[in-house]
Formats: structure tokens, C-alpha cells, sequence
């Protein structure tokens, strides 16, 4: 088994050394123009001189600080809201339909809605961040409760909890799955609409980096923007289902 | 029928009482604002961009844009699925490469497509495309592998060929997910038609979003916010409908 393994990682370094090699080809017999497609080794340049005393670090950081933030308000925000909709089977009959009709809306469609209210500025970008990334978690909360074993109510019925208690204790616990999964899809939202916020909203950070980059024909710049947003992602949902194992020990276990 | 009557009102009282309210706040207070509009006013608005046609001109090019890419990004996707689930070496081989660049956010090709390829329908149609490929790779390639490996091992017995083996086992068992994966790519591709016209691309609906709060005209772009969400529900609405008619028993395992 562990021979297997190793063989994969193998295949795949491999794999991965055939990918920049043809990338390599690609740039060094100049099939598409070295304007708009660095070679690897350039944009691996700009990458670690941005990195180490040029401006990507601070940059990075500032587009990391927007997603981190947007996505924890989004989150705190649709969970409450989810538990508060989702425990009262008739604030579900009132409220889910209308929520349903909204969630086709792309979170971008919004962007024009906030620069009305705030301008171009970095509470509008936090604000569409934030509200792009509240549908998912609101959903799947509310899906969750709905969806929690009916007699469960009924034993929290005839053991008298409060409402409270029963999210704190049944319903939260029991919709766990459904929420950790959608805490990745909104965080792959928010980087979504944190780059896009800064690419239209020109605020400091990899968005707005990337844009300048591309106008001013600086390809291998805009690259290591790219590999660092594509990093990001990478670390980002990685460590999330790092907490979805934990914490989802118990459910492996009954299964 | 009265109970479907009971659940129907119960719906529609929300966004009923919130139109309401907002067209008496409106009036009361005498709305003019270069961000907020009456609800009669979107109407209005709406109607007029309706017959000076731009509003049509402009869905269908969005529209147009989002079929284009879905269909080239979740065909070219699906293909690559296909091959690597049905072969485990390729597989092996390219998916620390593609683990490595599904996590881009699409919108970070942006400023390379359009570089490339300047404004217009064609980057539109490759930044969708680009953005549905690796979602659609994932989908094909694990329902390939979940083929019930008997009917590989028939068409081995059989000694099919690569093409009679794809045309006549393996596609025919991944129907309904690919079908699936074209009805999550499809709202997913005007989401990104929108972006995409949103941040850089002057065409299409984004656009006219843009444009109208840019001219500072909020009935407008209430308007078209409003008429975005109807054509990603009837979308969604559409293919839900077909998957029920031609996939009826997986259609009702994936909505329990």
C-alpha cells in the first residue's frame, strides 16, 4: 500500500516536471509571444524578487486579510441566521422560498449595487464579500436543521430544552457536515469576489496587482500573482478539510 | 390543492410585504436618490430598456457567451475526465497537476485572457470555458470510476475496442452525471459571464449593470439586477426540468 503511494507521488512529480517542461518549450521556442506568457523560470523570478523586498508580500497579506474577513462575517452571519430560520419549521414556510429565489443571483451582480451605496471602497469590497459568501452557509445551515432526524425534536420536546439548547446540542452537531462543506465553497467565493472587488474597486492587493500587471504588459509579474492566488486556494481549502476531518471524527466512526 | 395554496402564500408574503414597504417608504418620504429606487420605478425602468431592445440584445449576449463556454469547457472537460478515469496511469500521473491548478480563481485569468485576446465575446467564452474545465474534469472522471467494473470487465471479455468501449459502456453509464455536471456548470457559467462583464468586458448584462449605476440611474440597474436573477432561476428551472424528463430516477435520488 505505501508502495503504491509512493509510486503515485512519483507519476504525479513527474507529471508535474512534463507540465513545466511544456511550458518551458512553449515560451523558449516562442510559440505564444514572451509579452503575454513568461517562462516558468521568469515568472519564478518575479515571483520570489515580489516575495522577498517587492510589493507581493504586502499585497498578498492585504487580499488574505479581505477573504479571512469577509468570509468569517459571511460565516458567523449565515450560521446565526441559518440556525434562527432553520429551527422554527414556520419561519422555514415564510422565509426558505424567498431565499431560494435569491440564490441563482451571481454575488458579482451585487458589485454595482454596493458601489452605489459605498463607493469604491474597501467596506464595499468587505460588504459584497461578505454577502456573496452568506448564501452558501445560510443554505446549508437551514437545509441542515430541516433535515435533522424528526425524532430528535421530539426527544428534545419531551426532555424540555429550550430552543437554544436544542441548536446548541442537536441541530448544529447534526448539520455540521452540511455547514463544513459550505464554509470551503464560501471561501472559495470570497478570494473570488476579494479579487475581483480589488480589481474593480483598485484597493491594494493581488486583484488589483494582477490587473496593473496585465495593462502594463508585465506577464511574468501577472503569473506569480496567479501561482500566488492559486496558492491561497490551495492552503486555504486544505486546511479546511484538515478541520472537517476533526471534526468530523465521530461520523467516520458510526458509519 | 389547498394545502399547495398554503405553502404558495406563505411564500410569496415575504417578498410581497417587502415591495409593499418599500413602494410606501418610497412615496412617503418622495425618493430621489442616485442609489435607491421605487419599486414602480424599477418596473418602469425596466420596461424601457425592454422596448429600446437593449435589454434583449444584451441577455443574448451574455447568454450566448455562457452557452458557448459551458458547452466548450464542460465538453472539453468531461472528455479529460473520461481518459483519466478510464486510465489509471494518465491519471496517476497528471493529478498533482491538476490539484495544483484547480484552486485558481477563475477571475485571476482575466487579466491574462484579456491580454491575449482583447475584449469581446471570445474571451468571455474561454474565461468560462477555462472556469468550468476542472470542475467538469473531477465529475466525469469519478463517475467513470464508479462504472460498475463488471460491464468493464464484459467489455474486456468481449474484446471491444477503445471506441466501441466508450460509446457503448461508458458513456451510456455516466449520462445522468454528466448531465448533471452541465446543469451545475450551466448556472455557474453565467455567474462568470457576469463577473467577467462586470470587471473588464464592456458587453452584456454585467455591463448594463455597470453602466446604469454608473449613470446613475438605480431604477435601471435595479432592473437589470432583478432581470439577471430571473434568467439564472429560469435557467436553473429549465435544465431542472429536462433532467427530471430524461433522468426521472436520478433526478428524485439527488433532490432527497
Amino acid at each position: 500500500m505505501k508502495q503504491l503511494s509512493m509510486q503515485k507521488l512519483l507519476l504525479g512529480l513527474l507529471g508535474l516536471a512534463t507540465f513545466i517542461l511544456v511550458w518551458k518549450v512553449i515560451t523558449d521556442f516562442k510559440l505564444v509571444s514572451p509579452i503575454f506568457f513568461p517562462s516558468p523560470a521568469r515568472t519564478w523570478t518575479a515571483l520570489l524578487k515580489g516575495l522577498a523586498g517587492g510589493p507581493l508580500l504586502a499585497q498578498t497579506l492585504e487580499t488574505v486579510q479581505r477573504m479571512l474577513l469577509g468570509w468569517l462575517l459571511a460565516s458567523l452571519a449565515g450560521i446565526m441566521l441559518g440556525a434562527l430560520i432553520g429551527v422554527s419549521r414556520r419561519a422555514r414556510a415564510f422565509i426558505a422560498p424567498t431565499l431560494e429565489l435569491l440564490r441563482p443571483l451571481p454575488a458579482s451582480a451585487m458589485i454595482p449595487i454596493a458601489i452605489a451605496f459605498l463607493g469604491f471602497s474597501d467596506q464595499m469590497v468587505l460588504v459584497v464579500i461578505a454577502f456573496g459568501a452568506l448564501w452558501p452557509m445560510l443554505l446549508a445551515t437551514i437545509h441542515g436543521f430541516s433535515a435533522m432526524e424528526p425524532r430528535l425534536y421530539e426527544v428534545s420536546a419531551v426532555l424540555g430544552l429550550s430552543r437554544l439548547q436544542v441548536i446548541r446540542k442537536l441541530a448544529l452537531p447534526s448539520a455540521m457536515p452540511m455547514i463544513l462543506a459550505s464554509l470551503r465553497l464560501g471561501l472559495t467565493i470570497s478570494l473570488i469576489l476579494a479579487v475581483v472587488g480589488e480589481m474593480l474597486a483598485s484597493r491594494e492587493g493581488l486583484g488589483q496587482s494582477i490587473l496593473l500587471a496585465s495593462r502594463s504588459f508585465r506577464s511574468a509579474d501577472l503569473f506569480a500573482g496567479i501561482v500566488i492566488l492559486g496558492a491561497i486556494g490551495l492552503v486555504g481549502s486544505g486546511l479546511l478539510s484538515l478541520a472537517e476531518q476533526r471534526l468530523l471524527r465521530w461520523q467516520a466512526v458510526t458509519r | 390543492m389547498r394545502a399547495a395554496f398554503r405553502t404558495s402564500w406563505r411564500a410569496a408574503l415575504l417578498p410581497v410585504v417587502v415591495i409593499v414597504a418599500a413602494q410606501v417608504a418610497a412615496t412617503v418620504t418622495q425618493l430621489e436618490s442616485d442609489s435607491l429606487a421605487s419599486p414602480l420605478a424599477i418596473v418602469a425602468a425596466f420596461f424601457s430598456v425592454l422596448k429600446d431592445g437593449s435589454l434583449m440584445r444584451a441577455s443574448l449576449d451574455t447568454l450566448m457567451a455562457a452557452f458557448c463556454g459551458c458547452v466548450i469547457g464542460v465538453g472539453a472537460g468531461s472528455l479529460l475526465g473520461i481518459l483519466l478515469g478510464l486510465f489509471r496511469l494518465a491519471d496517476d500521473a497528471l493529478d498533482l497537476t491538476i490539484e495544483l491548478l484547480r484552486p485558481v480563481p477563475v477571475v485571476a485569468l482575466i487579466p491574462v485572457v484579456m491580454m491575449l485576446l482583447g475584449f469581446g465575446a471570445r474571451m468571455e467564452i474561454v474565461i468560462i470555458a477555462l472556469g468550468l474545465l476542472w470542475p467538469s474534469v473531477v465529475l466525469a472522471r469519478t463517475a467513470v470510476r464508479e462504472v460498475e467494473p463488471r460491464l468493464m470487465e464484459v467489455s474486456a471479455v468481449l474484446q471491444l475496442g477503445f471506441p466501441a468501449r466508450l460509446s457503448k459502456i461508458v458513456l451510456p453509464a455516466i449520462l445522468p452525471q454528466l448531465f448533471m455536471s452541465l446543469k451545475l456548470a450551466a448556472g455557474y457559467a453565467l455567474v462568470v459571464a457576469v463577473t467577467v462583464e462586470i470587471t473588464a468586458n464592456p458587453f452584456g448584462l454585467g455591463y448594463g449593470i455597470m453602466m446604469a449605476q454608473q449613470a446613475l440611474r438605480p431604477a435601471e440597474m435595479f432592473a437589470y439586477l432583478i432581470w439577471i436573477g430571473v434568467i439564472g432561476w429560469l435557467v436553473s428551472l429549465v435544465l431542472m426540468a429536462a433532467q427530471r424528463r430524461f433522468f426521472p430516477a436520478f433526478a428524485k435520488g439527488e433532490t432527497r
